[in-house]
């Protein structure tokens, strides 16, 4: 099964081409990692294929389904979460009601507008618990602006794991944490189930290269090499572009 | 909590007591028309306040209620069914400008609905022959609910009073819901909430509608209270003064906009006696609330009463606490 397929993607910005022609395959429980300099397109190629922006050309398949042109919230229900390379959180609310909140989104009762959020003992309980798989909980009750960064991070995690996907999208993860938080992350996403295909964007490659299964490469919003971790990294053009040797 | 709750107790004391403690009928139609313009403001709020969708066109929702109701009275209609026929067909008008206007946020959003307001005006100022035009419709009397009679300021004040407290209530239940969540939400972060799976324009749709029927049912008490209706109440000072009570009061809370309704009300009905130029008077307060409570009367009103309390020794909230988190 192949939980998701590029075929031919092309957008522009104006006069600029951010991706052209991206073709690649990830099969379902894969880790796949992107990689390439600033401006290779590799968020652009994540907000197409959560449909944040609209394609030009080409298509795109979540597990064999064409959704090249749906909405992104319906992406969303049909298994597919992503986290943010800028955090894109709710600061005024709690942490417990940020979970809460990507809990909802795929709940029914998103459109009750009689009973009160704060009587759902159910999705308060999963909230709890995502925040727990992230060594949050204790920090529930605290308004996300008082958080630290690192926290903020596990947060979009714990977020888009409390939605049980099925593809998986993180926009570096890893950026701005210290040592510890980066083994803690790693951690995490070691600990998730190969029923969840996940594909990365990172540039610390010490700790990408030790998630990845494969690895494909993006320069100027094109696909350049694509493999395996070794293939990838032996590659000359990878040197040439992004390795910077 | 506790607290907030005796509040609440002891301003419904204050409310269903007013014909008794103000034995002038003047004043109790001032207070009946500080309430029809708070369900006004209310409704609005859920846009501006909730939805962070400003909107200068909702006169003309209060106005195709009123003119509705109005006008089918006018040709010998039955109270009830005219009252049902203006709120259908306000939410039919708010279901139009929801779909054009939700094209947009911020500035455009703005101006559609401005845009929209004044065709309504346009329409009710050129149409003579079914508005009847400037000259307006007259309503020949007020409807008689259980057989009650709401011909006295006193009876039609609690009438009002009865169906703000619907209001009020209806919007506590919708702001603390999934939904009224959901559009908390839509108005922070649209991007984040479409990618966690909410479907941000049917929230702000029906949110619309919400907003479009109390503004209706503001129509429809503006019309029994006036018993008169003409373009003036829909055109754009209208829609912007609704606008000034929410962002004067406080957006985003449940209070803020009534106390900007008392407000603007009171300084047109009563300030206007005796200040010549009352409007350089309320221009001069909206400035000044700008300036020391930027978050509007009630929630800066709040901050001003910590700060106090915090300067005779007892320390300030934290601000986890000043504002309530969610869950």
């Amino acid at each position: 099964m192949i939980a998701l397929e590029l075929k031919a993607l092309d957008k522009s910005f104006g006069g600029l081409r951010v991706t052209r022609g991206i073709n690649f395959e990830v099969p379902a429980g894969e880790r796949r990692l992107i990689i390439g300099p600033n401006g290779a397109g590799k968020t652009t190629l994540f907000n197409l294929i959560t449909g944040e922006i609209r394609a030009d050309a080409g298509a795109i398949r979540l597990f064999e389904r064409e959704i090249t042109g749906m909405a992104a919230w319906r992406r969303t229900h049909l298994g597919l979460a992503r986290t943010y390379q800028i955090i894109t959180l709710f600061p005024r609310d709690t942490l417990l009601h940020n979970v809460t909140l990507a809990l909802l989104g795929l709940s029914p009762l998103r459109w009750n507008p009689l009973l009160p959020l704060r009587s759902q003992a159910a999705l308060r309980e999963s909230a709890e618990r995502a925040l727990a798989r992230v060594g949050l909980d204790h920090l529930g009750n605290r308004p996300l602006a008082e958080t630290s960064y690192g926290e903020r991070r596990r947060v979009e995690i714990a977020m888009a794991l409390a939605q049980s996907p099925k593809l998986l999208l993180l926009d570096e993860p890893f950026a701005g944490l210290s040592l510890e938080e980066r083994r803690e992350v790693q951690k995490l996403l070691a600990s998730i189930p190969r029923d969840v295909t996940i594909v990365m964007i990172e540039h610390d490659m010490d700790v990408a290269l030790d998630f990845a299964e494969r690895i494909t490469l993006l320069h100027f919003g094109e696909v350049i090499v694509e493999g395996t971790r070794s293939e990838v990294v032996n590659d000359k053009r990878t040197r040439e572009v992004y390795l910077g040797e | 909590m506790i607290a907030r709750g005796a509040a609440a107790l002891a301003a419904l004391l204050l409310l269903a007591t007013v014909p008794l403690w103000v034995a002038n009928g003047f004043y109790v139609n001032i207070v009946s028309q500080i309430l029809i313009y708070a369900i006004l403001a209310l409704s609005l709020n859920v846009l501006v306040g909730y939805g962070g969708l400003v909107s200068l066109g909702h006169a003309g929702l209060l106005g195709v209620a009123a003119y509705a109701v109005a006008w089918l009275l006018s040709r010998g209609a039955g109270q009830l069914e005219s009252a049902a026929v203006a709120l259908v067909l306000t939410l039919a008008v708010s279901a139009i400008y929801a779909v054009l206007s939700l094209r947009a946020t911020g500035i455009g959003f703005l101006m559609i609905t401005l845009s929209l307001g004044q065709i309504l005006w346009g329409t009710a100022y050129r149409w003579i022959s079914l508005t009847n035009g400037d000259n307006g419709i007259s309503v020949p009397a007020r409807p008689m609910p259980f057989g009650l009679s709401l011909a006295s300021a006193t009876g039609f004040y609690y009438f009002t009073l009865i169906v703000f407290l619907m209001a009020i209530a209806s919007m506590t239940l919708f702001v603390r819901s999934p939904l009224g969540t959901s559009l908390r939400g839509a108005r922070d972060q649209a991007r984040r909430m479409a990618a966690l799976g909410f479907n941000v324009w049917l929230i702000r749709f029906l949110a619309f509608l919400f907003s479009g029927f109390w503004s209706g049912v503001s129509g429809l008490l503006y019309c029994y209270y006036q018993q008169f209706v003409s373009p003036q109440m829909m055109a754009l000072p209208a829609s912007a003064e609704a606008l000034l009570m929410v962002i004067s009061g406080g957006t985003g809370t449940l209070l803020g906009p009534v106390a900007g309704a008392a407000l603007v009300v009171v300084m047109k009905n009563v300030a206007s006696a005796y200040i010549e130029r009352w409007n350089l008077v309320l221009g001069a307060i909206f400035v000044a609330i700008i300036i020391f409570m930027p978050e509007g009367l009630v929630p800066g009103s709040t901050r001003l009463w910590r700060w106090a309390f915090g300067q005779i020794g007892r320390p300030p909230p934290a601000p986890a606490a000043a504002k309530e988190p969610a869950p």
